[in-house]
C-alpha cells in the first residue's frame, strides 16, 4: 500500500469531516472552512472529534478511512451528475456539495435497503460518538475542555474523585397505583 | 498449546447460566473451572467513563446482526456485572405460550407455580428486594404520574440494588463503582471460589470435542487484554460435564461450530433465537407540561430535566400483562435509561422532514437530552432469530479492539412480532402525548436492525426434540453429559426482564446436573445452600 501523500491527506480529513458535519452539524471554524456546512450555531461532530475518533485503531475503521473517502466522493461526483451540480474542483467532490445535497446523499447511502450500508452506519456511529460522548478521551477531562457535544447536551460535572453521584434523585411519593394483581414479592401474578 | 488439564466440571461463561451451577458444584465437591472468555474486574476498576478502553467498553459487547443486534456483558459476572438488576418474575401467562410452534412451548414440568420456589432461592441470595415509592429516581417517578394520569397502573419493578449504597449514577453498564448493585460478584462467583473453583478469565472456548473415556474436551484461545481482536495461545481442559453458558448470543456459535467433533447437533441449536420483543420509544418531555399537567417539581422548581439520574430501570406498567389479552399483544413498558454512547443515534426526531435519526433536527433533539425520558418495550415475539455459519473464532467477527463486532445472527420480525411492536408504540404515545406532556418516537430499526439487551431461545428447553435442543433437565439432546444453562435455555419472550428468570432455570438444573455428575463417577452432592454474600468485588489472583 502506497504512503498517503501531503494532498491525498488533506482530501481525506476534508471529506470526513464533511461526512462527519452531515451527522452532527456544526459551525464553522473559520471563515475558509469547506468542510462543515455551517448550518448550526455551536460546535458538532468535527469539533467534537470526530475524526479523533474515527482514526484510533481501538475503533476498527482507521485502516479503511481513505477507501471509504474515496469512494464518499465517487459517490458525490455521480450525485452532482445526475443532479445538475457542477463541484468546486479545488476541494473534494463530497465537500463540494451544499449541506442539503450531502444530507441528501448520505440518506442514500444509510438506507437500510444500500447494499454499503454498513460501512456508512460505522462511520456515521462513530460521529455521533464523538459528539454525544468524547469516546476519544476521558469524559471528565472532554467535560473540563468544553466538549462542545456533552455541553450541548448538558450533561453535569462529576464530583471532585470523578465519579457522578446524585443525592437529591427523587420525588419521594407514590405517584400511581399500582396494579392489582401485584404478587407481595412485587412481581406481576 | 496448553494441553492435558482435567477436571470434573467445566463452565463456559460466568453470568447467571455459569455462576450458579458453578457454585453449587464446587460447595457440592467436585472440581469447577469457569473458563470466561472476558475479562476479571474490581469494583475500583468500573469506571464513570465514555472512553475507548474504559470498562464501558471492556465489559460490554455490542454485536450487529442481520436484522437484529445483541447487547450484552463481556466479563466475569457476564450481563450481571453490566445489567440493570430489574427483576420482576415472569407472568403466569407466559409459561403458557404456544409462540410459533402452535403448541405449548415450555416444558410441561415447567409453570409459574413449579418455578417459583427457585425465584425464591435467587431473590434471597443476590438478594432482590422491593422498592418504595420514596427511593423511586425522577424519571421513574416521572413515567408512574403519566401512567396514573392517563388512569393507568406503574408499579415499582423489583430489584437487585441495594438502594442505600447506590448514588443514582445511571452508570451501570460499566459496572457498579459503588457495589450497590448485587452483581454474582458479590455473590455466586465468590462463593464458588471459597469453594475450591478455579475461574479463568479472557480464555474464549472455541468448541468442544469428545475424550476416550465418556466425557469433553473443551478447547479455547487465550484473548488479549485490551485489543480483543488478537487471540493468543490455545488450550484444552477435559472434563467430564460441561455447563455451556455463554449468553444467547455465543451458546449455539460454540455448539455449531462443535458439530465436526461432536456430531450433529439438535436442529433447535442456533434457531428459535428470540430478543424478547423488545423495542425502545424515546420521549421528549415539556417541563411546562410536567410541572403543569403532573404536579411534579423538584426542589429547585424543575419539573423533571433529570434523564441522567437514576439506576436504569425502576418504574413498569404491566396493565398490558394481562392473560385474556391475545398472545403477542402483551407487552410490559417500563422506563428505562439508555447511556451516551450507544443511546442517541437510534432515537429518531418527532415530524422530520429530512432524516429521522442524524442531521440538524436530530442535534436539536440531543440539545434536550436531559428532557429526555426511554421506554423500554418487552413483548412476545415470534422466536425469528436464526444463527448463520459461525465465525472463524468467538461468536463475532471483531471491529473495534473491544465492544462492537459483527454476528452471525440473521432476524426478521414476522406480522405476529410486529402487530405487538405497534401496539406497545401506540400504547407508549397514549400515555405520554397526552395533554402535551411529550412527544414520543420508537428507536429507528433502519440503522442496526431491532436490538436486543436480553438475547434468548437460541438453545432451548422444551419437551419436543423437533423444536427444542434441550430437554427439562437442560441436558443437550444427543450429547449427554452437556448441559446449556443461560438465557438461551429459555423457550421465548418473556415480557419482562429476563435475568431472574434465567437465573431461577439455571437453579432449578442444578440438582439434575449434580446427578449427572455423580453417574459419570464425579463425588459431588447437592447442598441446596445459598452463596455467602460480599462487600465488594475483588479478583482473585489466576493462576498462570
Amino acid at each position: 500500500m502506497q504512503p498517503e501523500t501531503p494532498e491525498e491527506q488533506q482530501a481525506r480529513v476534508l471529506t470526513l469531516e464533511a461526512f462527519a458535519d452531515t451527522i452532527i452539524p456544526g459551525t464553522k471554524r473559520s471563515a475558509d472552512d469547506r468542510a462543515i456546512a455551517g448550518v448550526s450555531p455551536d460546535g458538532g461532530a468535527v469539533e467534537s472529534g470526530a475524526l479523533a475518533l474515527m482514526e484510533d485503531p481501538a475503533g476498527g475503521v482507521s485502516l479503511m478511512l481513505g477507501t471509504l473517502s474515496e469512494a464518499l466522493n465517487a459517490h458525490a461526483t455521480r450525485y452532482a451528475e445526475a443532479n445538475g451540480l457542477t463541484l468546486d474542483p479545488a476541494v473534494p467532490p463530497f465537500v463540494g456539495l451544499a449541506f442539503d445535497h450531502r444530507t441528501a446523499l448520505l440518506s442514500h447511502l444509510l438506507a437500510p435497503d444500500n447494499p454499503e450500508k454498513e460501512m456508512w452506519v460505522g462511520l456515521a456511529l462513530f460521529s455521533n460518538m464523538a459528539y454525544d460522548s468524547a469516546a476519544h478521551m476521558n469524559t471528565r477531562d472532554a467535560l473540563a475542555a468544553g466538549h462542545p457535544g456533552l455541553l450541548a447536551i448538558g450533561i453535569t460535572r462529576p464530583d471532585d474523585d470523578g465519579l457522578w453521584r446524585f443525592p437529591e434523585y427523587s420525588y419521594g411519593r407514590p405517584l400511581s397505583r399500582p396494579h392489582p394483581h401485584t404478587t407481595p414479592t412485587g412481581s406481576p401474578a | 498449546m496448553t494441553s492435558g488439564a482435567s477436571t470434573d466440571v467445566v463452565v463456559i461463561g460466568s453470568g447467571f447460566g455459569g455462576a450458579i451451577p458453578a457454585y453449587h458444584l464446587a460447595a457440592g465437591g467436585a472440581r469447577v473451572v469457569v473458563l470466561e472468555r472476558g475479562p476479571w474486574l474490581s469494583s475500583e476498576e468500573f469506571d464513570h467513563d465514555f472512553k475507548l478502553g474504559s470498562s464501558y467498553t471492556r465489559i460490554f459487547d455490542f454485536t450487529v446482526g442481520d436484522g437484529m443486534s445483541v447487547l450484552g456483558g463481556n466479563c466475569v459476572g457476564g450481563g450481571s456485572v453490566v445489567y440493570f438488576a430489574t427483576m420482576p418474575r415472569a407472568p403466569r401467562f407466559v409459561f403458557e405460550r404456544q409462540g410459533s410452534i402452535g403448541r405449548r412451548m415450555w416444558p410441561a414440568a415447567i409453570t409459574r407455580d413449579t418455578l417459583d420456589p427457585w425465584y425464591d432461592r435467587v431473590c434471597e441470595a443476590l438478594p432482590i428486594t422491593m422498592q418504595s415509592w420514596d427511593k423511586v429516581p425522577y424519571a421513574g417517578g416521572l413515567f408512574a404520574a403519566a401512567c396514573a394520569h392517563a388512569g393507568r397502573t406503574a408499579n415499582p419493578v423489583p430489584s437487585a440494588v441495594d438502594v442505600d449504597k447506590c448514588t443514582n449514577c445511571n452508570w451501570m453498564m460499566a459496572g457498579c463503582r459503588f457495589d450497590a448493585k448485587r452483581s454474582l460478584l458479590l455473590n455466586y462467583l465468590p462463593a464458588a471460589l471459597a469453594h475450591g473453583a478455579e475461574i479463568r478469565p479472557l480464555h474464549e472456548v472455541q468448541h468442544l470435542s469428545r475424550t476416550d473415556d465418556g466425557g469433553y474436551r473443551v478447547h479455547y484461545r487465550v484473548v488479549d487484554g485490551e485489543d480483543y481482536r488478537i487471540l493468543h495461545d490455545s488450550g484444552t481442559i477435559d472434563a467430564k460435564i460441561v455447563i455451556v453458558a455463554a449468553g444467547a448470543g455465543a451458546t449455539p456459535v460454540i455448539l455449531q461450530r462443535s458439530e465436526p467433533t461432536l456430531g450433529t447437533m439438535p436442529s433447535a441449536v442456533g434457531r428459535y433465537f428470540s430478543g424478547n420483543g423488545e423495542r425502545l420509544n424515546t420521549a421528549v418531555f415539556d417541563d411546562d407540561r410536567v410541572r403543569e399537567v403532573l404536579g411534579l417539581s423538584r426542589p429547585d422548581g424543575r419539573g423533571y430535566d433529570a434523564n441522567q439520574i437514576g439506576r436504569g430501570p425502576t418504574v413498569a406498567t404491566w396493565d398490558k400483562l394481562d392473560p385474556d389479552l391475545p398472545e403477542y399483544e402483551r407487552y410490559s413498558l417500563e422506563q428505562l435509561f439508555f447511556p451516551l454512547g450507544l443511546g442517541t443515534i437510534l432515537a429518531q426526531v418527532p415530524d422530520a422532514q429530512g432524516p429521522s435519526w442524524f442531521g440538524l433536527a436530530k442535534k436539536d433533539m440531543l440539545r434536550r437530552w436531559q428532557s429526555w425520558l426511554t421506554l423500554f418495550t418487552m413483548s412476545e415475539d415470534d422466536n425469528e432469530g436464526v444463527f448463520g455459519p459461525p465465525p472463524a473464532t468467538g461468536n463475532a467477527d471483531r471491529i473495534s479492539q473491544q465492544m462492537l463486532g459483527r454476528g452471525p445472527l440473521r432476524y426478521r420480525p414476522t406480522a405476529n412480532t410486529l402487530r405487538g411492536w405497534a401496539a406497545a408504540d401506540a400504547d407508549a404515545r397514549d400515555i405520554l402525548e397526552r395533554d402535551g406532556l411529550a412527544r414520543v418516537m420508537p428507536w429507528t430499526n433502519d440503522v442496526v436492525g431491532a436490538y436486543t439487551v436480553h438475547p434468548l431461545s437460541s438453545c432451548r428447553i422444551g419437551d419436543d426434540p423437533a423444536t427444542s435442543a434441550l430437554d427439562d433437565r437442560h441436558e443437550l439432546r444427543q450429547h449427554p453429559g452437556i448441559f446449556v444453562t443461560d438465557g438461551s435455555a429459555v423457550p421465548g419472550a418473556l415480557t419482562v426482564n429476563p435475568a431472574l428468570t434465567i437465573a431461577a432455570l439455571a437453579e432449578r438444573a442444578v440438582p439434575g446436573i449434580v446427578r449427572a455428575a455423580q453417574e459419570r463417577g464425579v463425588p459431588v452432592t447437592y447442598h441446596g445452600s445459598l452463596p455467602e454474600g460480599t462487600a465488594t468485588a475483588v479478583p482473585q489472583v489466576v493462576p498462570g
